[in-house]
Order: structure tokens, then sequence, then C-alpha cells
């Protein structure tokens, strides 16, 4: 139990100890620890952000669906709108149509009629004129008579 | 056996003698009594101090190395786990009791918990096993097994525990005179607390209690250590004794060496804490 050199031995050992903890045990183990905490923290943090946004996500999807459900209804109610009014627009545009087509048979009907007529009015006016000459193909002189039937056949 | 030949007396001191390397009339060598190696004054080594010292240091660097080298960010294995539990305790304890910059503290808390922690460990194994294997090893190379001294608890030499104390004396001397220069250092000393007029009183207070620094460090770890030691190699004498105080002995001897691993831990943590404590008072520039 001699106080010796020992003990600046130890001195020295203590200071080499120290400087070399110092030097390459320390910041490595420290570093590393930091670093580690550092990767929790951003972790833990990302997987609130994660949460957090899942949660927007869902209420904006609810909030698109019911817009487009809205947007739907509107359309529809557009769509049924315009249907009706184009069935309306039809309708006319067939009134119209089936009137012109009436003007026109009725048309082609009266001259259809007209021609029909003076057709007629012929044909009677040549039987009249062979009934005539054939019941008075002697009494009659056919010439003058001739003159006559002409005239009386512009009348008709 | 040998030990079974000397007195009870001769075995304790025997126990309690370091071995000494030094000059014993002009002659470098062993010293083969305590009486040598008193004679050998100041310029002689207690190579089984040093020895277990260096042993311990470096099992302590190598572990922390070989753990800082493979440190991973990510998740660690039960090895690192260990050492970075080891890492987070020093550094909360130097973040509670230090509150100044200084990226010496942390690295010298932990080598001096772990190193004192490893070097009071040697105090757990049984009292007899190395000093025997040394007493062995040297009457095979033809030595005198009487004379192979040796100590296997550093701790229990003042010279390990004063060099260490005095190692953290120069540290807390050389940041006080950094950080308050040597006139705020001197004032401290000279009028602090009485004032000017006082400085007789004042000089004997903060002398003491700057000088009561290291050798309260030294003596309190050589003093338990010691007295540990001493506990342990008394329970080793009882095996001499007969079957009864043999077994008794036995008992007690796990019994102290239970309480004994407090004991270690708390003397490393005390060290320690006192040395963060002193260096954080060196650093402050309040007074």
């Amino acid at each position: 139990m001699n106080i010796n050199a020992t003990l600046i031995g130890q001195s020295i050992a203590f200071f080499i100890f120290i400087y070399m903890v110092k030097q390459y045990v320390w910041p490595p183990l420290i570093a590393a620890m930091e670093e580690r905490q550092k990767r929790i923290e951003a972790g833990l943090l990302a997987a609130e952000r994660g949460l957090s946004e899942q949660a927007e996500a869902e209420q904006r999807a609810q909030e698109l669906i019911s817009q487009s459900k809205d947007q739907a209804a509107e359309i529809i109610a557009i769509a049924s709108k315009q249907a009706s009014n184009m069935v309306e627009e039809a309708k006319d545009v067939a009134v119209q149509a089936a009137d012109k087509v009436k003007a026109q048979a009725t048309a082609e009907l009266e001259q259809d009629k007209a021609r029909v007529r003076n057709e007629l009015q012929e044909q009677v006016s040549t039987l009249v004129m062979q009934g005539v000459n054939a019941v008075l193909a002697k009494e009659v002189d056919g010439k003058t008579h001739k003159d006559m039937l002409s005239k009386l056949s512009q009348t008709l | 056996m040998s030990v079974e030949t000397i007195t009870s007396s001769e075995y304790i001191k025997h126990h309690l003698q370091n071995l000494t390397y030094g000059q014993l009339d002009g002659q470098w060598g062993f010293a083969h009594t305590a009486e040598q190696a008193a004679s050998m004054g100041f310029w002689s080594i207690n190579v089984d101090s040093m020895f277990w010292s260096l042993v311990t240091g470096l099992v302590f660097y190598f572990v922390f190395r070989s753990a800082g080298k493979k440190a991973t960010t990510g998740v660690p294995s039960g090895f690192q786990n260990f050492i970075e539990i080891m890492i987070e305790f020093i550094d909360h304890s130097v973040r509670d009791s230090f509150k100044h910059k200084n990226k010496l503290v942390a690295p010298m808390a932990l080598t001096i918990f772990a190193w004192i922690f490893l070097m009071n460990f040697m105090d757990l194994i049984a009292v007899d096993w190395l000093p025997q294997l040394a007493a062995l090893s040297v009457e095979a190379m033809g030595g005198d097994p009487h004379a192979a001294f040796f100590k296997v608890v550093p701790s229990t030499d003042p010279n390990i525990t004063f060099g260490m104390a005095l190692s953290v004396f120069i540290l807390i001397l050389y940041y006080s005179i950094k950080h308050k220069g040597l006139g705020g250092f001197f004032a401290e000393i000279l009028f602090h607390p009485f004032g000017k007029w006082g400085l007789p009183a004042n000089l004997l207070l903060e002398g003491v209690a700057l000088i009561s620094k290291p050798i309260s460090l030294a003596l309190r770890l050589f003093g338990n250590m010691y007295a540990g030691e001493i506990i342990f190699i008394l329970i080793a004498i009882m095996y001499s004794v007969g079957i009864g105080f043999g077994i008794f002995g036995g008992l007690l001897q796990v019994g102290w060496a239970l309480f004994h691993i407090l004991i270690i831990t708390l003397q490393a943590f005390i060290f320690m804490t006192l040395t963060i404590v002193y260096m954080d008072m060196a650093h402050d520039n309040e007074h």
C-alpha cells in the first residue's frame, strides 16, 4: 500500500482511455441512437399524417359522391324535361306535316275531281252526240246540227 | 499447498501486498517482501494493479468499440441494445447534472463508470483463484511462491484510485481556469464566501473544499473496495478452520458477494456522478 509510480501509470492510462472513448466509442453510438430516434419520430409522424390524410380522403370521397348524386338528379330532371319538350315539338311537327299532307291531298283531290269532271263532260257530250246522231241521223242535217252540238258542248 | 502452512496473519498480509517492481539497492527487480516494496520508494510500480487495470480497461474499450463499429440505426441486436442502455444511462446522468457544453464529459463519465465497475468486479472472483494461479505459475517457473504477490482488484490499490481522482482533479483545475480565467479561479478561492476581509478564512474553507474533492473521490472508492476485499479474505480464512466453519464461510461468501455486486456498482456510479458534478462546478461562472 505504498504510493508509487502506479499512480502516474494509472493517470496516463485514464487519459488515454478517455481520449479513445471520446474519439472512437461515444460518437458512433450516440449518432446511431440519435439517428434511430429521428427515424422513429419521422415514422410516427408519417403514420399520423397518413391517418389524417385517409380521413380527409374519405371525407372528400363522401363529398364527391353526394355532389355527383345531386348532379345526376339534376341531369335526370333536365333530361326528362328536354324529352317531354322534344315529344311536344315532335307532336307539333307531326301535326304540321299531317296538315300539309292533308292539304296537299285535298288539293290533288280537287284537281282530280275537276279533271274527271271535264273528262266526264267530254265523254257525256260525245255520248250525247252519238245518241243524237243515232236518233236523228236521218232527220237532221248532220252538218248544221254538228255546229249546234259543238256550240253546246263548249258551253258545258 | 503453501497457504496451509502459513498463519492467518501471513495469509492476510500476503493478500494485501502488491507485486511491486522497482529499484532495490541499485538493482531493478520484484520486491520479495512488504518491507522491500516499501523501501523501493516512489519510482516503483505495482505490476499487478497496473496489469489488471489495463486488462479491464481494454476489455471495456474493445467491447464498446465493437458495439460502436457495428452500430446500426435499424433494429438493434441484443448486444447493441445493452450497450445503448449503458450509453443512454450515462447520457441521462450527464444531462441531469452537467448544464454546460463539453464533449469530453459524457465519454469520461462512461469510461469512469464502466472501467471502475470492471476493476471492482475483479473482487467477485473468488479471492484465492488468481493469486494461487500466479503462485503456482511462479513456482512452476522456479521462483519463490511466497514472493508471488498478486492483488487482482486494482481499485483496492490507492495508487489506482488516486491516479483517477487526481486526473479528474487536473481536469477540474483545467476547466475552472479555462472558463473563469486564472483571476476568476483565484478570486473564487480568496474572496468567497466572506469577501475581501475574510481572506484567510476563505482560503482555508475553499482550499479544503477544493482539495477534498479528489481525496474524497479516491478514498471513498479505495476504502469501500479495500474493506470489501478484507472481508472476502477473512471469510476465506474460515475455510481452513474446519468443515462447519467452512460451510458457514461459504454461505457468508455468497451473501457478501451478492451484497458486493451492489457496492461495486454503487461505487462506480458515485465516482462517475461526483466527477460530473465537479466538472459542472468547474464550468459554472456564477460566483
